[in-house]
């Protein structure tokens, strides 16, 4: 797995050249996330239903390197929107990426738009 | 701008970075640090913690972009070689040389290596840095067995760690007890006999002459002609002053070793500085952290033209951690230092001792010894330190008070405002209470925010709970636990909300009484409650639920889940082996007994769990709820049906037990277990609960606990019948259910009970509170509701669905990956964090 996190690059939004078509929303549980497959990375898609947002990040969560972070608990901190991943609780920042409660590193996270019923994720040239 | 290198990046000196980069003016320094190791600066007091998981990141004092981001030019890899003082630079063993105003040494220790023929072998290990550990581990796989030379505070840290490793244990010590510098000859020998009864072995008054063995060691000959045959050697019999460099430019050492300061850790060169393991001050080196960064922050107060009162040596009081008995030694623990009276207290029976010296004229406490127990040990440090005047009966503080009298002079209210409750960062009460009432902190992370107290070993922190708890109440305000930042409630009152207002969504209960989105500490905290009130399936709400309630099975490495079906009573037929073993086969799960008399099938595809289960149900097979906070098993033996000495049939009363309380949701997960007599073979009283069987009945015993912090069960009642016997359970399980704070074991729940085991005993036995019936009747409901949730999940097509890596393509996790090992498969490794 050493090398699969240099996978995940940042898209910024004004560069994005495809959105990719994922899935219809009603794949996704509310409050909840599940994990995409785009070319070979993993893309973890919430639907924060509470708060009426979308987000994407990296599936990857890298304290241990491992492919979970679709299958993490949603919440907030003050008013930011996190996610926790299911195997030591490290919480990441939906908006920023930055883990929240230690110094694990960041991870990516992906634009992200809803239209008619799908959901849509950001890349630009250098995927 | 004046120049600061700092030699040796350990404890001491990245405390010296802190604390020079706060300082008010100490930004206006360049600051340049060496360190040997490949690491930025780590905790070597939690070293140990690396044993258990903890990885060379989490041990950081600070990750390498603090260095960067405070400015600070961190060269680890490199090593100092050479100090030239008249031209005030230093040289690396790279060969480069770099100018400073001034000089800190901060070289800390190695550990220190006896003269012992044959030391260099193959197998002989210290224990002082990651890499040390790092060879510790990977040589003690091929190893049984391993010996500790020292049996000292860091050869039984080194012990444990040997424990740890799955090895057989030996301490081997030269003096004729352990902890000689701390401990008497009888907490010794208490010490030792407890150490023993965790297995490992105790070598007194051994002197090693030779390490034996043909390139790896065998084996240590002692000079009293006796020979300890062992595969592994961890030396940790002291340490030695890393002061080469000093030596090496002419600076003043320590015969004992150590380069020698006045009392502003000042070397002879006034721009150069020794501070913490490598300092020597009047012949003492520390070798602690706390005396450490009191040295660093008294440099920096010097460097930033800060007040600064002098070094004066510290308190070298000690508490040993870990080893899963407690020891501590504080102030003069022998009493030699001035003439003192002595008062002993010995429970052979409980395994305790403690010593307490006191002045002859019965004022002052001067030092003393726990052993078996330490729940006074910060009060009677504090009073040492603070020169407190001793209660009039000074025998209370080792005994507790007793005859209806109150505790004297126990209490955090009765220190002096400038008691130094947290030695590593030399925090005062005044500094916490301050922080509380001025500063509005009104929890432990925001105390340890502001004050950092509590951040270094930790030992503090019974007393800073203590205190906040003292100092919030003080302040009118009712100190109550809430749940989290979400929810201004206990566990308690939001299971009374949800009952009485009906309320059978957490979306609702936020909306009603929350504020914010939730998080992972609430969500599945309301998820027990209401799993407990209602008994509904609890994938109606699977995002609340901790990811192994969301997948009905616990989550591995890598992963995958494993598959836990229930097994009542331990009790299985050949046909129901049978299918295990070809589900596990089909689908290529790794198979192992698990310690609750069941068998657990590892590496299961989440989107194979269905179909797994969907076999297994029709074999007959029902969810062993192994992912909740709930029952799990409830153990037997064999009982009368087949054993000689059996009084009762003790699998059929397991069977009943476990099919009564199976599915049953609580604060944490709940274990029973029958013995068909007194000979205890099922272990009962090490849980939740336990029945033992009599000539008349059962016994039951209650709020025992195994996990790293074991407890014995109680007796709640003898000789009861079958009904009464399980009415009792029914009340005694539903009131911890609605009482018990989140995650709290029934031990845990039972130790913070007010009134303990006679209050208990009032409320299930005698009814004190007169809602036994109501307790029964809610336990009947919750067992008339039971379903496999496995079930409902397997003929439910939608909730099948959810068992997916992927939503937008049908494929498995292409990262899953095993490895084999004795013909099954285990996962692979975690992965290294890797940082971008
Ligand atoms: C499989 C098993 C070990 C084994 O191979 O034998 C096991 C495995 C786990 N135990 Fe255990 N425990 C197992 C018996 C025990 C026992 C022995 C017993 O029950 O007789 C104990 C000590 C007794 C006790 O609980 O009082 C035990 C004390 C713990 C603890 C500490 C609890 C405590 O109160 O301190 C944890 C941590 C926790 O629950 O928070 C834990 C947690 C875990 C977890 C769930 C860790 C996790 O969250 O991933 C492990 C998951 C296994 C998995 O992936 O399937 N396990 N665990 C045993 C399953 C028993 C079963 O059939 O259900
Ligand atoms: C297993 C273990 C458990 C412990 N438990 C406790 C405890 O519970 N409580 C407690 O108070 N203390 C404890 N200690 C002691 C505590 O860790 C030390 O007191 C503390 O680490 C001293 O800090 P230091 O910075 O002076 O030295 P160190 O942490 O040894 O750091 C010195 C650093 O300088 C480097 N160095 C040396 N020479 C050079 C050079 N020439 N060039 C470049 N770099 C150099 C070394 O490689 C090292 O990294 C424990 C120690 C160990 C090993
Ligand atoms: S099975 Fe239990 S004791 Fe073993 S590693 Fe997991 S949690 Fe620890
Ligand atoms: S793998 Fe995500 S927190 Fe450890």
């Amino acid at each position: 797995m050493i090398g699969e996190i240099e996978k995940y690059k940042k898209v910024e939004v004004n560069n994005i050249t495809t959105w990719f078509k994922a899935a219809s929303i009603s794949s996704f549980p509310e409050n909840g996330g599940a994990c995409v497959k785009f070319k070979d990375l993993q893309i973890a898609v919430f639907n924060f239903s509470r708060r009426g947002e979308w987000f994407a990040c990296q599936n990857l969560c890298p304290h241990k390197m491992q492919m979970i972070l679709s299958r993490g608990m949603l919440g907030s901190v003050a008013e930011e929107p996190k996610v926790a991943c299911p195997f030591h609780k490290k919480t990441f920042s939906l908006k920023t990426g930055k883990n929240l409660n230690g110094d694990a590193c960041e991870i990516t996270i992906y634009p992200v738009k809803v239209e008619e019923g799908f959901v849509y994720i950001g890349f630009d040239e250098g995927y | 701008m004046k120049k600061v290198i700092v030699i040796g990046n350990g404890m001491v000196g990245y405390k010296f970075c802190e604390k020079l980069r706060a300082a008010e003016g100490g930004k206006d320094f360049k600051l340049t640090v060496f360190g040997e190791e490949p690491w930025p600066a780590y905790d070597r007091v939690h070293l140990s913690a690396y044993f258990s998981g903890s990885n060379a990141e989490d041990l950081l004092m600070a990750p390498r972009q603090w260095y960067s981001d405070n400015a600070i030019e961190l060269r680890t890899n490199e090593l100092i070689v050479n100090i030239d003082r008249i031209q005030k630079k230093v040289f690396s063993h790279l060969g480069k040389e770099e100018e400073y105003d001034f000089l800190i040494l901060a070289t800390g220790s190695a550990a220190f290596v006896p003269p012992i023929k044959g030391v260099e072998k193959k197998g002989v290990f210290v224990y002082r840095t990651l890499e040390d550990l790092d060879g510790i581990i990977s040589y003690g796989k091929q190893a049984k067995s391993a010996a500790v030379i020292g049996g000292g505070l860091l050869g039984l840290e080194a012990a444990k760690a040997v424990v740890d490793l799955g090895l057989k244990a030996h301490v081997v010590e030269f003096a004729s007890r352990l902890m000689p510098r701390q401990l008497d000859e009888n907490g010794s020998g208490l010490l030792k006999s407890k150490l023993e009864d965790l297995g490992i072995s105790i070598h007194l008054s051994k002197n090693t002459a030779e390490i034996s063995g043909n390139g790896k060691l065998t084996g240590l000959s002692f000079t009293d002609g006796t020979h300890l045959p062992v595969e592994m050697l961890v030396i940790s019999a002291g340490i030695k002053p890393r002061d080469e460099l000093a030596k090496g430019c002419g600076l003043q050492t320590a015969p004992r070793g150590g380069i020698i300061v006045n009392e502003f850790l000042q070397t002879e060169d006034p721009s150069i500085f020794a501070i913490g393991e490598a300092a020597s001050y009047q012949q003492m080196v520390y070798g602690l952290v706390a005396p450490g960064y009191e040295m660093a922050t008294q440099v920096v107060n010097q460097l930033v033209s800060n007040q600064v009162k002098p070094f004066m040596g510290f308190d070298m009081s000690t508490k040993l951690k870990l080893i899963g008995v407690e020891v501590g030694s504080f102030g003069d623990p022998f009493g030699e230092g001035e003439p003192s009276k002595t008062i002993v207290f010995e429970d052979k029976v409980k395994g305790i001792y403690k010593r307490i010296n006191i002045s002859q004229d019965a004022k002052r406490l001067l030092g003393g010894i726990l052993v078996g127990d330490t729940s006074n040990y910060n009060m009677l440090w504090q009073m040492v330190q603070n020169n407190m005047p001793l209660p009039p009966e000074p025998e209370d503080l080792i005994l507790g008070a007793r005859g209806g009298k109150e505790s004297q002079g126990a209490g955090v209210e009765s220190l002096p405002d400038a008691a130094q409750i947290c030695s590593c960062e030399n925090v005062t009460k005044s500094d916490i209470c301050v922080a509380i009432s001025e500063g509005g902190m009104m929890d432990i992370p925001g105390i340890k925010s502001c004050t950092k107290a509590g951040t270094g070993c930790g030992g503090c922190m019974p007393m800073i709970t203590d205190l906040l708890n003292h100092q919030l109440k003080s302040m009118g305000r009712k100190v109550k636990n809430v749940l989290c930042e979400h929810f201004d409630y206990s566990r308690q009152e939001l299971l009374d909300l949800v009952k009485i207002k009906g309320i059978k969504s957490y979306d609702a209960l936020l909306e009603d009484f929350g504020k914010g989105d939730g998080c992972e500490t609430c969500k599945p905290a309301v998820a027990s409650i209401l799993a407990s009130t209602w008994n509904e399936l609890i994938l109606k709400q699977d995002t609340i639920q901790d990811t192994n309630d969301r997948f009905l099975a616990n989550i591995q490495k890598g992963g995958t889940y494993s598959v836990v079906p229930r097994i009542p009573g331990g009790e299985i037929t050949p046909d129901k082996l049978i299918v295990i073993g070809q589900v596990a086969k089909k689908y290529g799960l790794y198979t192992k007994i698990t310690g609750g008399q069941r068998i657990d099938l590892f590496g299961a595809r989440v989107d194979h769990l269905p179909d797994i289960w969907e076999e297994l149900i029709d074999a007959g097979f029902e969810s062993g709820h192994a992912y909740g906070k709930s029952l799990r098993t409830v153990k037997s033996c064999v009982g009368s049906t087949w054993c000689r000495y059996g009084v009762q049939d003790a699998v059929s009363y397991a069977i009943r037990v476990e099919e009564r309380y199976r599915g049953l949701r609580s604060p944490h997960k709940i274990k029973g277990a029958v013995s068909g007599c007194i000979r205890e073979c099922a272990e009962a009283q090490s849980k939740d609960f336990g029945i033992i069987a009599t000539e008349k009945g059962w016994n039951l015993y209650v709020c025992g606990n195994g996990g790293s912090k074991p407890q014995h069960a109680q007796l709640l009642i003898n000789d009861v019948d079958d009904e009464t016997c399980i009415r009792y359970i029914d009340r005694f399980l539903m009131f911890y259910i609605k009482t018990a704070e989140p995650l709290n074991r029934t031990a845990t729940w039972l130790n913070k009970l007010e009134g303990g085991m006679d209050y208990l005993r009032d409320v299930v036995v005698n009814d004190c509170l007169g809602i036994g019936k109501e307790l029964e009747r809610e336990m009947d409901f919750m067992v008339e509701t039971y379903a496999c949730e496995w079930k409902e999940v397997v003929n439910n097509p939608e909730l099948r669905a959810k068992f997916k890596h992927f939503v937008n393509v049908d494929e498995e996790d292409p990262t899953l990956a095993f490895q084999p090992m004795r013909g099954q498969k285990i996962p692979a490794e975690w992965g290294v964090p890797q940082s971008k």
